[in-house]
Order: structure tokens, then C-alpha cells, then sequence
């Protein structure tokens, strides 16, 4: 499968090998701050379950008593208090027990949801390189699975190991209360297990790991196939999507069984090595009571007692499992919480005010090359764009006009030179405010699965209805108004229930709405009809006459929207001037932008 | 659906039908929630049925295992009554001795077992996941355009994701947990009633309690489950979405707003989720109670029993382990009750997926094109995606083999609803339409697309490298192939300059590579397809000028012999065109050669004429 391994080695950039466990363990508990703001709550939690444990033990001493003294003495008026004794501390039991899962899963589930936010809101912050490089089903099952597995082990796994923990050791005291050489039996079994238990660390965290990023694979698989749903239609790809799937679920079949051996190895060594102590305790307490050194009545107490420990350590391979993938998931989820988004605000970084920005953007000598991409896309740019001038930016396919244009709002920082906004270095800006200055629309018209309204109103949430009208009329976008619910229509997943150029025009109103100090519009026309771009140009213009702007053009068309023109070739501004100028002085952007050319080429 | 249509409603917006975001299973009412039972039940039922021996199998391993562990407490009681007084009055420990042996025989048989369950239950159970899985994947491809739309790719994420992982969950850790228990119950009765038919009366009496405990769970859960899966839907959803658009949520600063608005979900999602848990923990204590109401009943009676002289201390203190064996289990499977319940409206939710209609249905008996001639005819066409918004109210269309058409109009004109439809993304609501007079309805689907392949406007490319996107046009096919086509579309240039060439990664949605670049690998992928019909939705429109010229070049020679239907806006690459039609709201203004229309002086004239002046 050669295909599937480049696709594994760069898909995603969680390393193929699982981190090893120390930092495991580190990462699950470095979630405790998030247990903080649940302190009193995790407080009178582990009371409750403390309290539990008491009353849940209790309890057996007191039956033991009752078969030993007034069953066996025939003593029925001594028997009912002790019974009734039984009985409250029962009642008591059940109530704690009530209380406290009631609390518990609550609580977990406040954490979670905390937690899930906080991922939520870092992965926000995070550049788009990041959110290129992760699919994201991987994100979705850190945000979904992952989590999940962290709440089940604080609200289960972890609680029922403290439990347990707290009952075999009150067990053992009262066994080596009631009969220590016997105890010394049952401590002794704790050896092997201890063994077998750190055996099963080595070996399941690695497998737990990779179960949970296959896991991640297959809805990655799943999502991708629903959002490309028309492209794999239209060329009648389904089976081979499914074949694709299928190698993944496949794959996580395999990861899943896998885990589950390793876990039998030593699930059921546990369960057999305590039940094998509780012979050993009973033969040899039977001798003990043979030669009378042990009541019968202690032997039952004592056989109660450890019958009471066979389920925790019987159980406590599942608790590890549990444990083990808690510590994995907290690993995935923290391998994005220890992603810094590269694109911060500097320390001292100022807020501008839309009101006291004039709006001249100047390039100086700005580099810029991707991570991982040895070729600088943009080669020393010098670009002044005076206050309420409108530049076009020309150039190549790929030749980095987009890449230009999304350096101004800071979607990406240049590798080198600087860009000002008054002067004034825009890392040297807070980007909130920055973003709400400079106002970037994208090629591809972003859209999400809401409301016309909220779609519109993306960058200025507090737009009243004359500024969306405004706003729908410059993009010529009045089709919104026909919409079964006008405004308050929700669009399809994408934008994909408009048309392609309905679409682009709702984004280009977006972009308007806000009506920032600079408008960044990349490429803003091209899904447009001729009659409908002239329309949209003319509405254009009016806005664009106090606002300082930078538009990518395709077409010649476009560029009479600009007051001046800017080709990008080769990494570097070649050439600035009027259209007419251009066409006259520089061959390559006649070759870029010219119909004629065409003509004599067909 | 609370969640959305009442709090969130401003900001979601409004769709024609509330039941948008569900398949037509999931309604609310009585009727069919007792349907989607049943058919989540059958599902469960098809997923068991091909491995039914290997869960036999497990069944068997499990019986012994629980046959196993119920000796513990006989031997136990056998030592104490035969075992002790053999010794105290003969000094004779081969009794006991013999318990001893019985005791390691047991913890033997034990190992065995669950080793052997484990792994057993784990390849049965993951394998009938693996099938769900592919069963699912499937279903949702072929489910057609218009469900993706309303159904949106998140939830189709969120039932292959989350619905999945709750039933993962259920057959990782329940169901061996619930067998066990469920024949504890029984063995223990059985065990009880032998041993003293009084004394097992007594203590049963305490089950009815259980069973109307465990009744009322059920009942109240189902509700609170389903709940929440669907609000871990939404959230997915929202989720999914705003992860996409990720970079529109920066540049425009919504993150305030859009954390806001996932808060909300994520809160809604929380409490939905501990519902459910919460009822869990009134049961959780109930059964506790239950059992030490049991105690309490059996320390009584059988108390009372054995100063009557009507049974033994042995047999009481046997009887108080085996409740002991038989509610400590009992009350940490409560906690296993949710996962079950939560994977039970998984698999509804599932189910309901299962049992969607496909409304654009392969034929069942499938006509043959015997010589594709790509001839494609629209008869009396209809179509509407909404009903009070007639896209294409009339159309009659036909386009012989080998024409290339152009279609021009203004945008929203309902030129990709052409194309869609001659991809049969839809079927239309009226008349047919057809290719060499076969209705597409009859053809299968494999014969369509191997015939006509669409160049959708939205240029999507797969998580993958650059040479396996071009490749999905004809899979398998060798790399100079790939190259050529890439050459023949002029991207092999900008291809080989990237890092690793044709095996350089895309990354999520092309990402890596520029708006015009993606069109252009899209562009290849298509004439690698090779197909009779080529469709082509604005394939060129984020092209530079020079390319669009190569392109265009590339294009007159291979759509010579190739039925073509070319959608665009800019009027150069209509030039290529033999014949050219004005689409105006759905009709069919004008129709004919690009030069006569031009002559004409129509719409179209216009068109060139507004187009020509641009371009100075
Ligand atoms: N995220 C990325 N990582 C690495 N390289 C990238 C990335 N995005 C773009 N590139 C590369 O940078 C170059 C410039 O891309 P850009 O999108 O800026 O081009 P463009 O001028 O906008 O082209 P178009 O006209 O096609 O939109 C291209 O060669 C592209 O392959
Ligand atoms: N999936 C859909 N659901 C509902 N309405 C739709 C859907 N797709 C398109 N429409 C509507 O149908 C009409 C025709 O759309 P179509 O996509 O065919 O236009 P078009 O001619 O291709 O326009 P463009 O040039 O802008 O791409 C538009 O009004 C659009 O809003
Ligand atoms: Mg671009
Ligand atoms: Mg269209």
C-alpha cells in the first residue's frame, strides 16, 4: 500500500510512534487543572466515597457477628437489633451511594465539557497551517473520543481504583485483625499481581494509542468521504472510497484485537491468582479451626471478607485498561494543547481603533517561504498602497498573490521584512483589533450551515438591517430576500445550497458588512456572470472610494476597479502602474492579463 | 429537537422541514420510536447472525466460567461442614485436601476461560464493528446529493464517529459483564432453591424490586440517550464546520461569537449526557438498597430457620455469600447499564441511517448502452429543489454525440442544475432525462459514470498526494499516464517544482496548493476519466489567463470526438464551443452557434459584446 503510507507518514502529525509513558502519565495530570474550579464538589465526592467504603464494610463483620452470637446461641430477641443495625447502615449505604454517583458523573461531566471548551478555544487560535496539516476527524476524536475515555476514568475508572484501593487495604486490616497468619496468604498473592500489572503498563499504553489514532483515521475517512460526497458522484469513485474505508476500518479492527490480547494476558491471570489465595486461606483456616485455634464464625467473617476482594482485583485489569486509556487520550489531546498558535500578539502590542487608522499599507521587503517549503513564495515585496487607494494584484497561478494578500491580516507573518499599517509594523498591532481594521475575503466563499444572517454579519455581529441591506445591494446578492425565510434562511452545509456565484456574492457582502479601514478581496468576482460583475463593480467602487484596498484579479475586467495596478512575477512586485500603463510598458503582464495574446494564440 | 429549533434558533437559521437534520426514521413521535426499536433490534440481530456460532462459542466459555466461580462458595460451605469437623474429629484432611485441588482446578479453569473469552469476544466484537462500519459507509454513499445536503457531512461524521464509539464501548466492556451477571442470577437461583427452597423463597422476593428498578431505568433512559446523541450530533456538527472554515473564523474575529455558540451546544450536550447518568445513579443505590434489603430478610428468617432447627448455620452463611456473589457484580453492572443504553439509541440512530430511502435508486434491471455515442436528450424536464421555486420549469434539450455545448446565463440561472442532472445528482421531478435514449433512471450507476463525469465548481481534492488525486479519474492507471495528463491540462510545471513533485502531500482540501492549482489537478483528474460525457462547471474560472489559453487548447482537441457540456462565465472558453445555449431562469432564451448568436444580436451578443469591452 504504497498510497496509504505516504498518506499515514504526512496526513496527520501525530507521529506514528505512541509517546512512551511517562509523558503519559504527566499529560493525565496535568488535567487536574481543570479539577480545580470543581474542588469543594471533588471535596465532599471523595468524602462520600470514603463514607461508602466505611458503610459498604461494615456491614459483613456485623452479619458474621449475627450467625456467630444469637443465630448460633438461638437467641432471637438478641438477634433483631443487630438486624436492625444492619438494616440503617444499609439504608445509609444505598443514600450515600445514590448521592455520591449522582455527583460524580455530574461533576465528570462539567469537566469534560470544560475541557472540551478549552480545546475548542485553543484550536481556534491555532494557524491555518495546523488546521491544514490535521484532518479533521483527528481533531474530532480528540475532542469527542478522547475526552470521553479522560471523563469515564475520572468518573469510573479512577474512583473505583481509589475504592478499591481504600477497600483492600480496610480488608486486609481486618483480616490481620481477625486472623494474621491467614492474612500473610492473601497479602502474598498481591506479589503477582503486582508483576503482571506492570507488565500490562509496558505493553497496553502503545497499543491503546494506536487503536485511538486509527480511530481518528476512520472518521477522517468518513468525513472527507461526506464532504466530497458531489466530487466522488460525479466521477462514480463510491466503491473506492469504500475500499479506502474499508483498508482503515480494517486496520482498526486489527489495532482493536491486538489491544484486547495483550489485555487477556493479564486480565485473566488476576482473577485466577485470587481466587487461588482464597483456597490457600480456606484449607489452612480449616486446619486453624480444626485444632481450634479459629472459630468457625471468624473463618466465615474472614472468607466474606476476601470473597469481598475478589471482585476488585478481578476488576482492576479493567480499571488499568481504563487508566491506561485515559493516559493516552490525555496524551493526544494534550499534543494539541502544546501546539502554540504561531501567530500571536507581541508583548506590549497595542490596540488601533478603526476611527484612527488613515489606512496606508506598506510591504517592505517582505519574504515570505511555508514551514516546510524550501521555495520562498514571495521574494522581497515593496508595495505601498496610499489611504483609500484600491491596488490589483495580478500575477501567475500560484504565483503567491493569495499568499500576499492574507499577510496584512496576519493569517500568516512574513518570514522576513515587514508590513505597516500607518507606520506602524502590524505585529506591533493586538491581532483582534487588527482583524477588525483589515477585513480579508477568501477565494472560496467560506460559508457555514446558518442563518443568512448570522452568515453575513460573521465579522461585525452587531450589524443592524440597513447595513446587511447595504451590504446585500453592493453585491448585487438581493436573491437572499427570495429565500423561503429571507434572512433567517439557513443555508446548506457550505453554501452548497446556492449557486456558485450567489454564493461568492453573499461572501464579498460579508466582507462589506464590516466595512473595515482596509478590504482585502482575493479574487472576489470570478464565479460571477459579465452582466452581473458589471453590476456588482459599479456598487463596488462607491465603497471602495474611502477604503484602502487590495484585490486579486484574474481578469481584465476586475482590474477597472483599481486605481492602480501591481504584478506579482517571480516572488516580487515587477511592475506598478494604471491598466493602460501596464499594457504598454510591461510584456509580462500583457502575457498575464491580456485577451489579445489569446487570440493569437488560438 | 429542542436543542436547535427553540434556543438556537435564531442564529441556525431556518430550514423548510424541522425533520431536516434526521433520516425520515427519526421522527419524535410514539409510533415510530417504537419502530425505530424494532429495527434497531433487526440491525442488531444482522450484525449477530454471521457470527453466531463463534457467540455461541463465547456463550459456552462464559457458562463454565460462571460454573467455575459458582463453586467457589460450595467449596467454601463444603469445607466448613465436612471438611473442619473431619479434622476436629478424625484428623482426617483429605477432604480438605480435596477442596484445595477443587479450589486450584477452579482458578485454572478461570485463567482459561477469560483469557480465552477476551480475545474471543474482542475479534467477534470488533469484527462485527468493522462490518457495521463498512455497512454504514456504504449506505451513506449511496445516498444521494440531496440527503448529504440536509443531512450535512457532520452528522454523517458524528453516526460513523460517536454512534460507533458508543457501541464500541458496549462491546468492549458490557456484554460479557451482563451474561455473567444475568447467569449469576439464574445459577445462584437455581443454586439457592436446591440447597433450601424455603430460604431461596424468602430472598427471591426481594427480585420483583429489582426488575421494576431495572423497568423504570430502561424506560426513563431511553428518552434521556437518545437525547443525547443527538446533541453530541449537533455538536459534531458544529464542531466539524467551524473547523473547516477555520480561516473565515479568524479573519473575520467571530471567535468570541463562535465559542459563544459551541458553548452552548457543548453545555446542552452536558447536561443531555448526564441525564442519563444521573437517572443511573437513583438506580445504582436502589439495587445497593435491594441488596441489603435482601440481607436484612435473610438474616431474619433464616435466622428464625436455623434456631427452629430447620437448617444449618453452613447453610445461611452460604446462602449470605452467595448474595453477596450475586449483588456485588449486580451493582457495578448498574454503571455498564448506561453504556448499554447508550449504544442502543447509537444503534437506532444507525438503523434509522440504515433504512433511508435512496431517492436517486439504481435500477433493478439495469438497461445496457451497447455503443456509447454520448447523445444526451432532456425531455419535458421539470425541476425544482424547492417546491415553491421552480428552477427548470420546461425543459426540452437535445445534445448529439460529440457537440460540445456551451451554457452561459446569469448566476443562479440553474446551469449546474443541468449538469447535475445529466450526473443524476438528482432525478428530475418531471419528464426524463436521457443519454442514447437510455433514461438514466435505468442505467446503473457503474455505466453512468463510466459515460459522463461532471467537473464539479467546487474543486475538491482528497487528503492525499497530488499524483493520487489525479489518479481518482481512473484509478490504478500508471504514473505516466497521470503525468501526461497533468501535461496535457499544462499543471505538470507546477507540479514538479513542489518539494516532492507528483508525491507531494495536498494536505486537508488541497490546502497546500493555490486556488488555481487545485483546478488544475481536478482538471486532469477529469481527462484522465476519459469518459463520453464531459461536464465541465466552471473549471476554469480561477485561472490565470495563460493557463486558461493552454487549457483551452487542451480542450479542443480531446472534446473533438466527445460529447461536452462546458458551464462559464467568461466568454473565451465558450469560443471552443460548437453550439451555444442562453440559459435565462431555467428557459432556454437562445440557442445556436456561437458566431449566428452573435449575429443574431440577442442576449447573447450582448453578452460577447459587455464581455469584449471588458477585456481592454
Ligand atoms: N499552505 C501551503 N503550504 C505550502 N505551500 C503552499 C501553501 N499554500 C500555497 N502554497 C504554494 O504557494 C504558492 C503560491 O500560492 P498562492 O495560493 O499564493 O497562489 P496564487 O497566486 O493565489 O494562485 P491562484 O491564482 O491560483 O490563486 C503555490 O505554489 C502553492 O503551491
Ligand atoms: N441544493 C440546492 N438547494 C436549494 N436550492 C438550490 C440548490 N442548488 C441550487 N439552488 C438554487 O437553484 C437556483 C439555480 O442554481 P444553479 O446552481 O443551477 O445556478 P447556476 O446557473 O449554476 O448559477 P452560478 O452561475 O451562480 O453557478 C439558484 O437560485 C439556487 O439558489
Ligand atoms: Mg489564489
Ligand atoms: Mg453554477
Amino acid at each position: 500500500m504504497r498510497a496509504k503510507t505516504k498518506r499515514k507518514s504526512t496526513g496527520t502529525s501525530d507521529s506514528d510512534d505512541p509517546s512512551t509513558e511517562p509523558t503519559a502519565l504527566t499529560n493525565l495530570w496535568r488535567i487536574k487543572k481543570y479539577l480545580r474550579p470543581y474542588r469543594v464538589r471533588l471535596g465532599i465526592l471523595w468524602t462520600l466515597v470514603l463514607l461508602n467504603i466505611i458503610s459498604g464494610l461494615a456491614i459483613p463483620p456485623l452479619v458474621g457477628r449475627a450467625i456467630d452470637g444469637p443465630i448460633d446461641d438461638g437467641d432471637f430477641s438478641r438477634l433483631w437489633p443487630l438486624v436492625a443495625v444492619i438494616g440503617c447502615l444499609g439504608a445509609a449505604d444505598a443514600l450515600i451511594n445514590l448521592v455520591r454517583r449522582y455527583f460524580q458523573t455530574t461533576t465528570a461531566m462539567a469537566i469534560e465539557a470544560d475541557l472540551r471548551a478549552a480545546l475548542y478555544e485553543h484550536l481556534q487560535k491555532l494557524h491555518t497551517g495546523f488546521h491544514d496539516r490535521w484532518q479533521t476527524g483527528q481533531l474530532l476524536s480528540r475532542v469527542t473520543t478522547d475526552l470521553g475515555m479522560i471523563r469515564r476514568f475520572f468518573a469510573g475508572g479512577l474512583v473505583f481504583a481509589i475504592t478499591s484501593i481504600g477497600m483492600i487495604t480496610i480488608i486486609l486490616a481486618q483480616l490481620l485483625w481477625i486472623e494474621w497468619r491467614l492474612a500473610l496468604i492473601a497479602i502474598a498473592s498481591a506479589i503477582p499481581l503486582f508483576l503482571i500489572g506492570r507488565a500490562f503498563f509496558r505493553d497496553f499504553l502503545p497499543a491503546a494509542r494506536a487503536e485511538q489514532d486509527q480511530s481518528g483515521e476512520v472518521s477522517s475517512a468518513a468525513e472527507e468521504s461526506a464532504l466530497g460526497i458531489r466530487a466522488i458522484k460525479a466521477l462514480g469513485r463510491g466503491p473506492l472510497m469504500a475500499s479506502r474505508f474499508d483498508v482503515e476500518a480494517k486496520e482498526l479492527r486489527e489495532r482493536g484485537i491486538r489491544k484486547s490480547v495483550i489485555a487477556s494476558r493479564s486480565w485473566s491471570a488476576f482473577g485466577a491468582i485470587a481466587s487461588a489465595a482464597l483456597g490457600a486461606v480456606l484449607v489452612f483456616g480449616a486446619i486453624l479451626v480444626a485444632n481450634g485455634q479459629m472459630t468457625i464464625g471468624n473463618l466465615t467473617a474472614f472468607i466474606m471478607l476476601q470473597l469481598a476482594l475478589l471482585w476488585p482485583i478481578e476488576a482492576s485489569g479493567w480499571v488499568m485498561a481504563h487508566g491506561n486509556e485515559a493516559m493516552t487520550a490525555a496524551d493526544r489531546v494534550y499534543e494539541v494543547f502544546d501546539t502554540e498558535p504561531a501567530i500571536q500578539d507581541r508583548p506590549g502590542a497595542r490596540a488601533v481603533e478603526r476611527s484612527d487608522v488613515n489606512g496606508e499599507l506598506v510591504f517592505e521587503n517582505v519574504r515570505f517561504a511555508f514551514d516546510d517549503d524550501p521555495r520562498e513564495i514571495l521574494a522581497g515585496v515593496d508595495l505601498t498602497v496610499r489611504p483609500g487607494e484600491t491596488v490589483a494584484i495580478a500575477g501567475k497561478t500560484g504565483s503567491g498573490k493569495s499568499t500576499l494578500v492574507s499577510l496584512p491580516s496576519r493569517l500568516n507573518d512574513p518570514t522576513g521584512g515587514r508590513i505597516t499599517l500607518d507606520g506602524t509594523d502590524i505585529r506591533d498591532l493586538q491581532l483582534a483589533s487588527l482583524r477588525h481594521v483589515v477585513t480579508t475575503a477568501f477565494e472560496e466563499a467560506t460559508l457555514f450551515s446558518m442563518s443568512v444572517r448570522e452568515n453575513l454579519a460573521l465579522g461585525r455581529p452587531g450589524a443592524d438591517e440597513h447595513d446587511l441591506e447595504e451590504a446585500v445591494r453592493v453585491a448585487q446578492a438581493e436573491f437572499v430576500y427570495d429565500l423561503p425565510y429571507g434572512l433567517d434562511t439557513r443555508i446548506g452545509e457550505q453554501g452548497l445550497s446556492l449557486s456558485g456565484g450567489q454564493r461568492q456574492r453573499l461572501a464579498l457582502a460579508r466582507a462589506v458588512v464590516v466595512k473595515p479601514a482596509v478590504l482585502v478581496l482575493d479574487d472576489p468576482l470570478s464565479a460571477l456572470d459579465v452582466h452581473t460583475e458589471e453590476l456588482v463593480e459599479r456598487a463596488l467602487a462607491q465603497v471602495l472610494q474611502g477604503t484602502t484596498a487590495l484585490i486579486v484579479v484574474h481578469r481584465p475586467s476586475t482590474v477597472a476597479l483599481a486605481d492602480r495596478v501591481a504584478l506579482l512575477h517571480e516572488g516580487r512586485i515587477a511592475a506598478v502602474g494604471r491598466h493602460s500603463e501596464l499594457m504598454e510598458s510591461s510584456p509580462a503582464y500583457v502575457d498575464v492579463l491580456s485577451a489579445e495574446s489569446e487570440e493569437v494564440a488560438a | 429537537m429542542v436543542v436547535q429549533n427553540d434556543k438556537h434558533a435564531s442564529w441556525r437559521g431556518r430550514s423548510e422541514s424541522a425533520e431536516a437534520d434526521r433520516t425520515s426514521a427519526e421522527l419524535e413521535d410514539e409510533e415510530s420510536i417504537r419502530q425505530l426499536r424494532t429495527a434497531s433490534r433487526k440491525l442488531l440481530g444482522s450484525m449477530m447472525r454471521p457470527h453466531k456460532r463463534s457467540i455461541w462459542f463465547l456463550v459456552g466459555i462464559l457458562t463454565v466460567q460462571v460454573l467455575g466461580s459458582m463453586s467457589t462458595p460450595i467449596l467454601v460451605m463444603f469445607g466448613i461442614d465436612h471438611g473442619i469437623p473431619a479434622i476436629a474429629d478424625h484428623g482426617d484432611y483429605s477432604v480438605m485436601i480435596g477442596v484445595g485441588i477443587a479450589f486450584a482446578a477452579a482458578s485454572i479453569i478461570e485463567y482459561v476461560c477469560v483469557r480465552l473469552y477476551i480475545v474471543q469476544s474482542s475479534k467477534v466484537g470488533n469484527t462485527m464493528l468493522y462490518e457495521l462500519r463498512k455497512r454504514i459507509f456504504w449506505k451513506f454513499q449511496r445516498l444521494s446529493v440531496a440527503f448529504h445536503e440536509r443531512f450535512t457531512s457532520g452528522r454523517v461524521t458524528a453516526r460513523q464517529s460517536a454512534d460507533m464509539e458508543s457501541i464500541r464501548e458496549l462491546t468492549e466492556n458490557g456484554v460479557d459483564d451482563l451474561v455473567m451477571a444475568a447467569m449469576n442470577v439464574v445459577t445462584i437461583t437455581v443454586v439457592m432453591l436446591v440447597i433450601d427452597p424455603l430460604l431461596a423463597a424468602v430472598t427471591l422476593l426481594t427480585f420483583p424490586l429489582m426488575l421494576m428498578l431495572g423497568r423504570w431505568f430502561s424506560k426513563v433512559s431511553a428518552i434521556a440517550y437518545r437525547k443525547a446523541r443527538e446533541t453530541v450530533a449537533v455538536l459534531i456538527v458544529y464542531f466539524v464546520e467551524s473547523m473547516g472554515g477555520v480561516r473565515a473564523v479568524q479573519a473575520y474575529r467571530r471567535e468570541d461569537r463562535d465559542r459563544e455558540l459551541f458553548s452552548g451546544l457543548n453545555t446542552d450536550n452536558r447536561f443531555a449526557q448526564a441525564k442519563g447518568h444521573q437517572q443511573n445513579a437513583f438506580m445504582s443505590g436502589g439495587m445497593r438498597g435491594i441488596g441489603h434489603l435482601a440481607t436484612v430478610v435473610l438474616l431474619l428468617f433464616g435466622g428464625w430457620q436455623v434456631m427452629q432447627g430447620n437448617t444449618e448455620v453452613g447453610v445461611l452463611a452460604a446462602f449470605l455469600l452467595y448474595m453477596k456473589r450475586f449483588f456485588d457484580p449486580l451493582n457495578e453492572l448498574v454503571q455498564f447499564y448506561n453504556v448499554l443504553q447508550s449504544a442502543t439509541s447509537a444503534l437506532e440512530k444507525l438503523s434509522g441511517v440504515l433504512d433511508e430511502e435512496i431517492d436517486v435508486p439504481e435500477p433493478e434491471a439495469p438497461q445496457k448502452i451497447a455503443s456509447p455515442r454520448g447523445e444526451i436528450r432532456f425531455d419535458g424536464v421539470g425541476f425544482h429543489y424547492r417546491e415553491d421555486q421552480q428552477v427548470l420549469p420546461n425543459l426540452n434539450l437535445r445534445i448529439p454525440g460529440g457537440q460540445t455545448v456551451a451554457l452561459v446565463g446569469a448566476t443562479g440561472a440553474g446551469k449546474t442544475t443541468i449538469a447535475k442532472l445529466v450526473s443524476r445528482f438528482y432525478d428530475p421531478r418531471e419528464g426524463s432525462v436521457s443519454l442514447d435514449g437510455v433514461d438514466l433512471r435505468d442505467l446503473s450507476e457503474a455505466d453512468l459514470r463510466a459515460n459522463v463525469v461532471m467537473i464539479t465548481q467546487e474543486n475538491f481534492l482528497f487528503n492525499g498526494t497530488i499524483a493520487e488525486n489525479i489518479e481518482l479519474g481512473m484509478p490504478g492507471v500508471s504514473r505516466e499516464r497521470i503525468v501526461e495528463a497533468a501535461k496535457v491540462v499544462g499543471a505538470h510545471e507546477f507540479i514538479e517544482a513542489l518539494p516532492d513533485g507528483y508525491d507531494t502531500h495536498v494536505r486537508k482540501r488541497g490546502g497546500r496548493l493555490s486556488a488555481g492549482q487545485r483546478q488544475l489537478v481536478v482538471f486532469a483528474r477529469a481527462f484522465l476519466a476519459d469518459p463520453r460525457v464531459l461536464i465541465l462547471d466552471e473549471a476554469t474560472s480561477s485561472l490565470d489567463i495563460p493557463s486558461e489559453r493552454l487549457v483551452q487548447r487542451a480542450l479542443r482537441t480531446i472534446l473533438a470526438d466527445r460529447t461536452a457540456i462546458i458551464i462559464a462565465h467568461r466568454l473565451s472558453t465558450v469560443e471552443i464551443a460548437d453550439r451555444v445555449l442562453v440559459l435565462s431562469q431555467g428557459v432556454i432564451e437562445e440557442d445556436g452557434t456561437p458566431d449566428s448568436l452573435i449575429e443574431s444580436g440577442g442576449e447573447y451578443a450582448t453578452l460577447h459584446r459587455q464581455w469584449a469591452d471588458s477585456l481592454v
